[in-house]
């Protein structure tokens, strides 16, 4: 079947199987490799990406049910040679070890700065409690997190860019 | 690498395209909605359906609204938004404590109460919270529409009374004078499915329980309400040794049975304690009338 999606702001279309599944169609139709595939089962959440703004695990979304509509991976984070403050503040404050669960860890924040942009801790760990780090690294992840809430560009400034 | 079986994959328009689809196709046709349950199953083969009908295009079955006495949520009114909704919290506050609970975030982001009550998994929260609160199910066919309690609707482990070619479209809530109602979910790590939960919806009218719900999960398969731990709270006064007696009733109903998350005796325990705190909490949130 076809399906038909915007990933990262660029429109795809593809022939699949209808059962297969979001992370294989990033993966292996797109060779987006930047979502990783974990436990295949909904709980580490190494897979997750933003589907229309939120973030959902890909794992257990169909390609097809994706068709439609928008999604942002972690390649989509970067804007023109420019990273996100959510990928800075993982560099500054050592938000990953190994790097395996970054990618998701990195769009449920930024999702959830989106909405709420001065997050407390609790609300941090909150929305991360659906990822898992093996490193257990979750306080540099916090920390991370904390410091894109620290410097995310001014609304003027976003205005002047844009 | 997890995959589920071939299918083929059909997207409804309406409510009345899913039906139209669903007669069309034949009993090996399925609704998925947010496919948190389904997938899973049908990446273990616990599932294979031919056909999946999906219905996350009917934006119209996402809602929650008041229609003169009853709080109506649409079938596809996802985790979160039951989770955030400070109108139900008012009126039925066993909601929230059940969603903050059940699964996480991404996976709230997704699923839906009318795919949580369908896939009828024995260790689903929804299920109980609904029988609790002595919930009505409307279901709609080709040819119209029907409404059943919870104890109808539910038939048994991953089997409800929707039919081939019909489809869950809304749950009724009466909305009753002062009431009450909490949640109790013991789960072996954040997230998690039950190892047992009780929910516990309470109607007062004065110092007496005018009518309740008990709702169970994970503590029998065809367990999913308390009657007799109920009738012992109905018409009794909110004391503490009602409360007792309540909670060895639910210990002697339940049937749960030894499995990975814990032995059918554990299981009891818990029905007895979960049972008590989730009525004590209940009565707490009563308003003062």
């Amino acid at each position: 079947m076809q399906v038909k999606m915007t990933v990262n702001g660029e429109e795809v279309t593809r022939d699949v199987e209808p059962r297969m599944l979001l992370v294989h169609f990033l993966r292996d139709e797109l060779d987006m490799t930047g979502t990783h595939w974990g436990c295949d089962t909904s709980n580490c959440g190494t897979c997750v990406v933003q589907m229309d703004g939120e973030p959902v695990k890909s794992c257990t979304v169909l390609a097809a049910m994706a068709s439609g509509h928008e999604i942002l991976t972690v390649e989509g984070l970067e804007q023109d040679g420019t990273l996100d403050p959510v990928q800075q503040g993982f560099m500054e404050e050592h938000g990953l070890q190994c790097g395996f669960c970054t990618p998701g860890m990195m769009l449920t924040a930024k999702a959830l700065l989106r909405e709420n942009p001065n997050p407390t801790e609790a609300e941090i760990r909150e929305a991360i409690s659906g990822q898992i780090c093996r490193c257990t690294g979750y306080m540099n992840i916090v920390k991370a997190v904390r410091w894109a809430a620290d410097h995310q560009p001014s609304p003027l400034a976003q205005e002047v860019r844009s | 690498m997890q995959v589920p079986a071939p299918f083929e994959y059909e997207r409804a328009i309406s409510v009345d395209d899913a039906l139209a689809l669903l007669d069309r196709l034949g009993p090996e046709a399925r609704v998925i909605a947010g496919g948190h349950s389904l997938l899973p199953m049908m990446k273990l083969r616990l599932a294979a359906p031919e056909h999946l009908v999906d219905i996350n295009d009917l934006r119209d079955l996402d809602y929650i609204r008041t229609n003169g006495s009853e709080m109506r949520i649409g079938a596809m009114t996802r985790h979160r938004t039951l989770l955030e909704s400070d109108a139900l919290e008012v009126q039925f506050p066993i909601f929230r404590d059940a969603e903050q609970v059940i699964a996480d975030p991404p996976v709230r982001n997704r699923g839906t109460i009318g795919g949580a009550l369908c896939q009828a998994d024995p260790s689903e929260d929804l299920s109980a919270v609904c029988a609790a609160c002595h919930a009505k199910l409307v279901i709609r066919g080709l040819d119209g529409e029907r409404v059943v309690d919870m104890d109808e609707f539910h038939k048994g482990p991953y089997e409800t009374s929707v039919g081939p070619a019909e489809m869950l479209t809304e749950i009724r809530l009466e909305m009753r004078p002062r009431p009450g109602s909490a949640y109790e979910k013991v789960e072996r790590r954040a997230g998690d499915w039950a190892v047992a939960a009780v929910g516990a919806a309470v109607w007062m009218d004065e110092d007496r329980i005018a009518d309740c719900g008990i709702g169970l999960s994970a503590l029998g398969s065809n367990v999913l309400r308390a009657h007799r731990a109920e009738e012992e709270l109905r018409g009794k006064p909110a004391t503490d040794e009602t409360i007792e007696i309540a909670g060895r009733a639910a210990y002697e109903e339940c049937e749960p049975v030894t499995d990975q998350r814990g032995s059918a005796e554990y299981k009891r325990h818990l029905a007895y304690e979960l049972t008590k705190r989730a009525v004590r909490r209940a009565l707490e949130r009563v308003p003062r009338g």
